[in-house]
């Protein structure tokens, strides 16, 4: 009965869908406030039809019910809550139902939000929102239904795979989505403005906060999933290039494109076209990363089952609309009143050079992951594009990047001064000679590109000490004053120098252990001890242990510095029963300049163990890293400036006006 | 550049041209940066694959990266005296080629099952594999080595669903 419920809601939602994408869309053509109020409600009535029909499949999970086939191909009796609960997720339909849901919760919050927006300019994103829905809803009702019955029932579930069985996992995808369909409506605001013809400062207000969002979700969703691959893979990898690893990285790179631009558009009422075009590409991407993952063309651990049906859908999705979206912005785009002036050395001209490289960036990672299928189309040739191609495109480009990015904070708006930039530059200079300089004491020799990124970091660092110290006039006003002129900055400019520090740690962390990691594999008997890196990995034991749904073999370790006793670490080797698999359970041990990581491997029959230890050096800062962007996001979406909106043009006398519009 | 915007004035038209001068020039230079970039990298980094049938077609040099692909051949897996090194055998029914690997394998690697493995060929016959890919699912076959089975007609492995997870 549940079931049929959520079936008959995702039908409903669909209707609600088709409404909301016609009827606000024709009252805003037609300046009709009836047609135009319809679509607040009907944003409302999609989101709650939604969530009715996830709700009801959390039921189908929550009690077991395998006479629903998703169910039983995905879930088990015997599984812990938590897992019954986000196996929901763990598949192709159940995340689907997740996406649309997440969806409609941004059309839901855009509406409740929005209120101070045009009535009618409200109305069309609405509707575009509306249209993507209708998208995604058709493609869950017609080829992958998760409320699909099965008759006769089965006693018992297949089980979800044990790997995804974490907490790590289990919140990635939500994130992610989360992400993903932010950009959604950045993308609505992007085509509303189009319909309309007009885009300026307020434009930019609107849908700065919604970008933020998406970012922040991205960022953390993308570290969490790189996260879970470090210690579940068990080899002390964090990020593989990966097809579907990048499909939510070309997403992220755009967004912090989009995030800049709009702050141009902001500001300076300059690179509009450029911005709406940001926001059409974000989400194409994003769209394309869902493709890329649902419809399985690409070989990669994400992919679901590969089913021709579905990827001629999304195909043909796709098309409309980043095909419609892209023909409307060519017809459109030069309706746009050309924005304000500025010098190519300002800060404007930064944040182009920022968005010029991170979109080149954007399009290397692109070709990197979609060569194969074109090779593959057009020779039949089969290869794959791994971390080398990378490695020697993304990151010269991002070097560049880097470097641009200590500058352009300190160039004044419309005009700048590079030499006076450059007066205020040598400590930065100094410190980078001084990091590189450091990492070489510590770690010793090591490529040159490690000691460049070392450089690179340390005169990001720098650059934003100095710019800290020359917004609150350091040095320059009464030091007593100090904090109070650090509070007074508005928290945009602490976030932006958060995010920014996040990067420079990120570089650390990637610098670092991608360089001077140490590794050794080994055969261990009880008893021995094996040095890596400073550390005394003594091996102690393995002993059997048994956990809910699988039983394993634990590993002891101690491990010592020069004699002092440092962490124990126990890595396990599990085996599940349902389904029936092996994972391999690394044992981490964090410590501020770098990770204990032991993995334990399998019996060689005479009494020993083979066994991989690490020692890797700063990995905890790529984590730290991205937090602090995260961060900083958070801390620049609190700013009251964005809260309020933007002046408006004829002051209206309204007093509190900023009570009733908390997230415009 | 529109007409309406001359009559703003010769002074600010001006300044917009320059500037769009400067953000073609800029432009051109990040793209051309960025092709040079990917066509050196691609000289490089790409990996292609092949079954061990490819192999006695095709003339690999010893050396040279390559992706191989097939089944673990039954009986073939044994470990070497370091106790850290494994050889095994990749056939795709047709013919087979050994394989060295030093390091623990995927938790799902099992004899008469599909595997992939980067490496290069050392001179003698044998694929030295640098990383032998985990899938994680039982059922999983990988997808380029189902195709390729299936375009030489070697494939009778129906059972080999390509079923796989999420992150």
């Amino acid at each position: 009965m549940i079931p049929e419920i959520g079936h008959f809601a995702l039908i409903l939602a669909l209707c609600f869908a088709f409404l909301a994408a016609s009827l606000p869309l024709i009252g805003a053509a037609r300046g009709d406030t009836r047609l135009i109020g319809l679509a607040p409600p009907l944003a409302l009535g999609q989101f709650f039809f939604v969530s009715l029909a996830f709700a009801s499949l959390t039921y189908a999970y929550v009690t077991s019910d395998f006479s629903v086939a998703n169910v039983a191909s995905n879930s088990h009796s015997l599984k812990p809550m938590l897992y019954k609960i986000t196996g929901v997720w763990g598949n192709h339909e159940g995340s689907l139902v997740l996406w649309v849901m997440t969806l409609t919760l941004f059309g839901a919050l855009v509406a409740l939000f929005g209120r101070s927006l045009p009535s009618a300019f409200l109305a069309r994103t609405l509707s575009i929102q509306a249209m993507i829905a209708i998208g995604f809803l058709l493609f869950l009702l017609l080829t992958s239904n998760p409320f699909e019955r099965l008759v006769p029932a089965p006693f018992e579930g297949n089980g979800l795979n044990p790997l995804l069985q974490d907490p790590g996992l289990a919140f990635h995808p939500p994130l992610l989505y989360l992400g993903y369909v932010g950009l959604s409506v950045a993308f609505s605001f992007a085509i509303a403005a189009l319909i309309e013809g007009r885009i300026g400062p307020r434009w930019a207000r609107w849908v700065r906060p919604w970008v933020l969002v998406a970012w922040i979700f991205l960022g953390a969703g993308i570290a969490l999933g790189s996260w879970w691959a470090y210690y579940e893979l068990g080899w002390g990898g964090w990020w593989f290039w990966d097809p579907v690893e990048n499909a939510s990285f070309m997403p992220w790179l755009c967004a912090t494109a989009l995030l800049h631009s709009a702050i141009v558009v902001e500001k300076r009422d300059a690179l509009k076209r450029w911005t709406i075009l940001l926001a059409i590409l974000c989400f194409s991407l994003s769209l394309l990363g869902t493709f890329l993952v649902r419809s399985g063309i690409l070989t990669s651990v994400h992919a679901f089952a590969v089913d021709a049906e579905r990827g001629v859908f999304i195909l043909i999705f796709l098309f409309i609309a980043i095909g419609g979206s892209l023909a409307l912005y060519a017809w459109r785009a030069s309706s746009l009143e050309p924005g304000g002036m500025f010098s190519t050395v300002s800060r404007e001209g930064a944040l182009v050079l920022n968005n010029l490289l991170l979109s080149v960036a954007t399009a290397i990672v692109l070709m990197g992951t979609l060569y194969p299928l074109l090779l593959d189309a057009l020779t039949g040739a089969k290869v794959s594009v791994g971390p080398p191609f990378f490695e020697l495109s993304f990151i010269p480009l991002s070097v560049l990047l880097l470097i641009a990015l200590g500058v352009g904070p300190l160039l004044a708006w419309k005009r700048g001064n590079l030499g006076r930039a450059a007066k205020l530059l040598p400590p930065a200079v100094l410190l980078a000679i001084l990091g590189a300089g450091g990492a070489w004491l510590i770690w010793g020799a090591g490529p040159v590109m490690a000691f460049i990124g070392f450089a690179i970091a340390f005169w990001l660092i720098a650059a934003i000490l100095v710019d800290i110290a020359q917004k609150t006039k350091l040095g320059r006003a009464p030091l007593s004053t100090l904090f109070q002129r650090a509070g007074g900055l508005p928290r945009s400019i602490w976030g932006m120098w958060a995010a920014h520090l996040g990067m420079a740690v990120l570089v650390l962390g990637v610098t670092a252990s991608e360089t001077w990691t140490e590794e050794k594999l080994v055969i261990l008997t009880p008893g021995e001890t094996v040095e890596v890196g400073d550390f005394q990995f003594g091996f102690k034991a393995v002993d059997p242990v048994a956990g809910p749904n699988y039983t394993a073999i634990r590993g002891q370790f101690s491990v010592s510095r020069n004699g002092r006793h440092v962490a124990d670490l126990w890595p396990e080797q599990r085996t599940y029963s349902s389904p029936h698999m092996e994972t391999t359970e690394a044992a981490i041990y964090p410590l501020f300049m770098g990770d204990l990581y032991v993995v334990v491997g399998d019996p060689d029959g005479i009494g020993g163990w083979s066994a991989r230890l690490y020692y890797k050096p700063l990995i905890s800062f790529i984590w730290a890293g991205v937090l602090l962007m995260v961060l900083g996001g958070a801390l620049s979406l609190s700013d009251r400036r964005l809260r309020v909106g933007a002046p408006h043009p004829k002051a209206r006398p309204v007093p509190n006006v900023a009570v009733h519009q908390p997230a415009e | 550049m529109k007409k309406g915007m001359n009559s703003l004035g010769g002074h600010r038209a001006g300044a917009r041209k320059r500037r769009r001068l400067w953000l073609a020039i800029l432009s051109l230079t990040t793209l051309g940066l960025a092709a040079f970039l990917i066509l050196r990298a691609m000289d490089g980094a790409l990996l292609y694959f092949r079954l061990p049938s490819d192999l006695m077609e095709q003339e690999i040099v010893a050396g040279q990266s390559f992706r191989l692909g097939g089944m673990v051949e039954d009986g073939s897996f044994s470990k070497l005296p370091d106790g850290v090194s494994v050889r095994f055998a990749v056939t795709d029914g047709a013919a087979r080629i050994p394989v060295q690997y030093t390091g623990i394998l995927p938790d799902l690697f099992r004899e008469g099952q599909g595997v992939i493995a980067d490496g290069a060929m050392d001179g003698q016959g044998t694929f030295i594999a640098k990383r032998v890919l985990a899938k994680h699912d039982e059922n999983y076959m990988p997808r380029e080595v189902y195709e390729g089975l299936k375009e030489r007609g070697l494939d009778n492995m129906d059972q080999y669903k390509s079923v796989s997870v999420m992150k």
